[in-house]
């Protein structure tokens, strides 16, 4: 076993463990927090993909997590009310249906975005995806038929079979199991052809062309995967806080999500987990202490760009390697 | 005859006021070399571009195999056949020499949208990538990261890469810069045995490897075509002998 | 509708076009020079607004506000090039975008703890104050007039610093060849630091002018630093041409927009749908303006050759 996968192994059992020894403890808050990781750790994955495979620079994936958000709190609202929602089909409740509308609607989403902002690479590329998610920001703000600027409530957690997910410890297990099979998504993704080619794209746009792979539909459906996955993590998001509004869709959202992958490690498996981690506690130890953390966030950052590029995992593991 | 594998009509490229590609027509038979040389300036790289297609020509048409390609991108080409290395050798540095032949061998062996199979494991990529890398001597080192080679290895590389994309032309953009004696001696006679599996377009500086290679000749001044013919033909073309040598004609 | 008023609405989105030029100007003649993206841009509009309404606040004076306002953003931006940005030239975009995110929070949280979280704000100076008559009968408020006549004098004031001095000379060449003016003894690292603060200062006093006209908040710099993007996006990026005209065909867009969508939708929907339809569809408007030039031309209406 290398090094890197000892501190991959490492991440994940602390992440199960912590809420566990907690909840024995009577702590539930703990297991919310752990949950809270899980989930942030789970959209960042997904960006990962893009970003740390395929070196799209997205500033705009507040979008896919939003819609995703959005997704859960219409679906919910519709059951809840018991109206229907479009073309007599009705809302639901059920978590897994919820998923799937997630993915379904940060998917079409992604594509549409994809398809014009792909044709551009660079500066411009950041630029135009951190502008349509500004775009479906605002629409969010001034569409009032779901709450507008004061966003949506969900008044009860939705529903997954067999157990009961106000349970903190249950939402968290649920949560867990989902950001495990991301990870093992973006694994398996990353020594596959497609994540080659994609990564190769990362390295040298005009090597992967001239060997006859075409770079723009690579990246399309990197880009398509990234946000269906940070989709599912923000319907998980919207079920934690049982509240959605547009602040899920905001740009400071879309930086922290990049900024979770750089303190964690860009392109590693465990990067957004341990960046999450190192995000979470550093708001929630720091937060207790003075309500501007933000400055020492900000300051913290800087230096991590500017002196320690590779993140945690780069700093436990080492430089990533290719076989 | 047999139609060329390669035939290029009428190419025009203009960048402002400069002719950089002036009317050239030039093709590539089977099994041949065909060496395109000229001064500095003259338009080689720009030719090379068109051809491969990163670079749009203002008119003209380019058949490969007998079907027009010049509305096709630079992977599609790729994909039909053209291997092209390139005169700065460009290759996905972080990869292993394997891994970038490997990449090679999945674009031409069928999709890359296989998301799950890890390629380390796949032997249908792994066994022609080898295969290319023992032709071009670098066997030893497949497994060293692209970007640790050294300028020599990088150019075998290249060459490897096109060896497993099965290309069915190679476009080989002055593969001898900055090798050295002996290594050009190496590569020139790998080179001479290349021909055999499919023809070369040849953009060479260095005389003595294009003289002991090509089976013809096109000298390119000005983005013009001066002179096509034989390595006897154009020692003696007075034209050539001007552009090279500034004699007076 | 009425002539006064389609005019009224045509001069607010010229006035919110200029404004949007001051902010596109400096982060368009930034990455045309140096190749960087500043996300900070927008705190250095905030910077500008801060510091004209404390400085009005302990004065008295709207225009003693105004020059505190160049002054502390240019120096916020000197300040910041030195300590942070010059590091970043060489870097690739994700550590630039990261840095001058990081300086956001940085200078969104430190505003907040001097001022606090309550908005500040900031009046109008007596000169301006009161509206000139429009043809037509209508009435429009001096202040935003002159905020247009600063915006077209700056545009003028960057066409001669550009193309006929040597300051722009230097700027110029430092587009195409940033070797070359090195090895002409230019010292790169001054003129960088000159353009980041000019840059700044164009930034610090659109936020000044922003300031009169609505609260002054931390924050405020953000929305209008989103538009800057799409601004030069559409204009291409590094032209300062492009950020022109692409901040009046945005500012135009954008108020038109809110203001006439509501009534286009008037027409064929019940009037409070038609309300929140207009208005949601006219917040889109601009970044479908962008989608459709993209689609059409990838780097914007004037790219730079490079």
């Amino acid at each position: 076993m290398n090094r890197e996968t000892l501190v991959n192994a490492l991440l994940i059992l602390g992440l199960l463990a912590a809420p566990f020894a907690a909840d024995a403890m009577g702590e539930p808050f703990y297991v919310t927090l752990a949950t809270r990781i899980a989930i942030l750790a789970l959209a960042a994955t997904g960006l990962n993909i893009a970003l740390g495979l395929g070196g799209l620079v997205s500033f705009g994936h507040a979008a896919f997590f939003g819609i995703g958000g959005y997704a859960a709190g219409i679906l919910a609202t519709h059951a809840f009310n018991a109206e229907p929602l479009l073309f007599g089909l009705p809302g639901t409740n059920q978590m897994v249906s919820i998923w799937l509308a997630a993915v379904a609607a940060a998917g079409m989403a992604a594509l549409l975005i994809g398809l014009i902002s792909l044709r551009t690479s660079g500066v411009y590329f950041i630029m135009i995806t951190l502008a349509f998610a500004q775009m479906i920001y605002y629409f969010a703000i001034s569409w009032p038929a779901y709450g507008g600027e004061d966003g949506l409530s969900i008044y009860v957690r939705n529903a997954f079979p067999g157990t009961n997910t106000m349970r903190p410890m249950s939402f968290f297990l649920i949560a867990a199991g989902l950001l495990l099979a991301g990870l093992a998504f973006f694994a398996l993704l990353r020594n596959s052809r497609f994540g080659a080619a994609l990564q190769a794209g990362r390295q040298n746009e005009i090597r992967l062309a001239a060997v006859g792979i075409a770079p723009f539909r690579i990246r399309l459906v990197a880009f398509v995967l990234s946000a269906m996955m940070t989709g599912v993590a923000g319907a998980l998001f919207a079920d934690l806080n049982r509240f959605v509004s547009p602040s899920m869709l905001s740009w400071h959202m879309s930086g922290e999500l990049i900024v979770l992958i750089i303190l964690g490690g860009v392109g590693r498996l465990a990067g957004p987990l341990a960046g999450a981690i190192v995000y979470v506690l550093f708001e929630f130890a720091l937060g207790g202490v003075t309500e501007h953390w933000q400055l020492f966030l900000g300051l913290v950052l800087l230096c991590v760009v500017l002196f320690a590029r590779g993140g945690v995992v780069g700093l436990l593991a080492g430089r990533a390697r290719h076989g | 005859m047999a139609e060329p594998v390669l035939e290029i009509r009428n190419l025009e490229k203009s960048f402002g006021a400069l002719k950089a590609t002036d009317d050239v027509s030039l093709d590539l038979r089977s099994g041949e070399i065909h060496a395109l040389i000229g001064p500095n300036g003259a338009g080689k790289s720009t030719l090379v571009q068109q051809i491969a297609g990163s670079l749009k020509p203002d008119s003209g048409t380019i058949l490969f195999q007998g079907r027009d390609v010049s509305g096709l991108d630079m992977a599609a080409r790729a994909r039909l056949g053209m291997g092209r290395t390139f005169q700065i050798s460009s290759l996905a540095g972080e990869f292993s020499a394997l891994r970038n032949v490997m990449l090679a061998v999945q674009a031409s062996a069928g999709s890359s949208f296989r998301f799950f199979r890890p390629v380390m494991r796949d032997a249908s990529l792994i066994e022609p990538a080898r295969e290319a890398l023992s032709r071009v001597g670098l066997s030893d080192r497949a497994s060293v990261p692209a970007a640790e080679l050294s300028h020599g290895e990088r150019r075998q590389l290249e060459i490897a890469i096109a060896l497993a994309q099965g290309a069915r032309a190679f476009l080989l953009d002055e593969p001898m810069a900055g090798m050295g004696p002996e290594g050009s001696q190496a590569l020139t006679r790998f080179l001479d045995t290349l021909r055999a599996q499919a023809p070369v377009l040849l953009i060479e500086h260095d005389m003595d490897a294009v003289f002991a290679l090509a089976d013809r000749i096109s000298v390119l001044v000005y983005g013009r075509i001066v002179a096509t013919g034989t390595v006897e033909e154009i020692r003696n073309d007075p034209a050539v002998r001007e552009a090279y040598l500034g004699e007076g004609a | 509708m009425s002539l006064p008023l389609f005019i009224e609405q045509i001069l607010n989105g010229l006035q919110f076009g200029v404004m949007l030029f001051l902010m596109a100007a400096g982060l368009t003649l930034i990455f045309g020079v140096m190749g960087l993206i500043n996300l900070a841009h927008g705190s250095l509009f905030m910077v500008g607004a801060f510091a004209c309404a404390a400085v009005a606040a302990a004065t008295g004076s709207f225009w003693l506000g105004l020059a505190a306002s160049l002054a502390a953003a240019a120096m916020a931006g000197a300040v910041i090039e030195i300590l942070v940005i010059r590091r970043l030239y060489e870097r690739d975009h994700l550590d630039q975008v990261l840095a001058t995110f990081a300086l956001i929070l940085i200078f969104s949280e430190g505003t907040r703890w001097v001022f606090g979280s309550f908005p500040l704000y900031l009046d109008i100076p007596p000169l301006l104050t009161g509206a000139a008559s429009l043809p037509g009968g209508g009435q429009y408020p001096v202040y935003r007039l002159a905020v247009i006549a600063v915006g077209i004098a700056v545009a003028l004031g960057l066409y001669v610093l550009i193309g006929r001095t040597r300051l722009g000379m230097r700027i110029r060449a430092g587009e195409s060849d940033r070797e070359m003016i090195g090895a002409l003894g230019v010292d790169i690292g001054t003129l960088y630091t000159l353009v980041f603060a000019l840059g700044a200062a164009l930034a610090g006093l659109a936020g000044a002018m922003v300031g009169a006209l609505q609260s002054v908040q931390v924050g405020m710099g953000e929305p209008v630093l989103i538009l800057a993007f799409v601004v030069i996006v559409i204009g291409g990026i590094g032209s300062i041409k492009g950020a022109l005209l692409g901040s009046i065909l945005v500012g135009l867009t954008e108020t038109l927009g809110r203001f006439l969508l509501p009534h286009l939708f008037a027409l064929i929907l019940p009037a409070s749908e038609a309300a929140g339809m207009g208005a949601a569809l006219a917040s889109m408007l601009i970044y479908i303006l962008m989608a459709l030039i993209l689609a059409f031309r990838p780097r914007g209406l004037f790219a730079a050759s490079t």
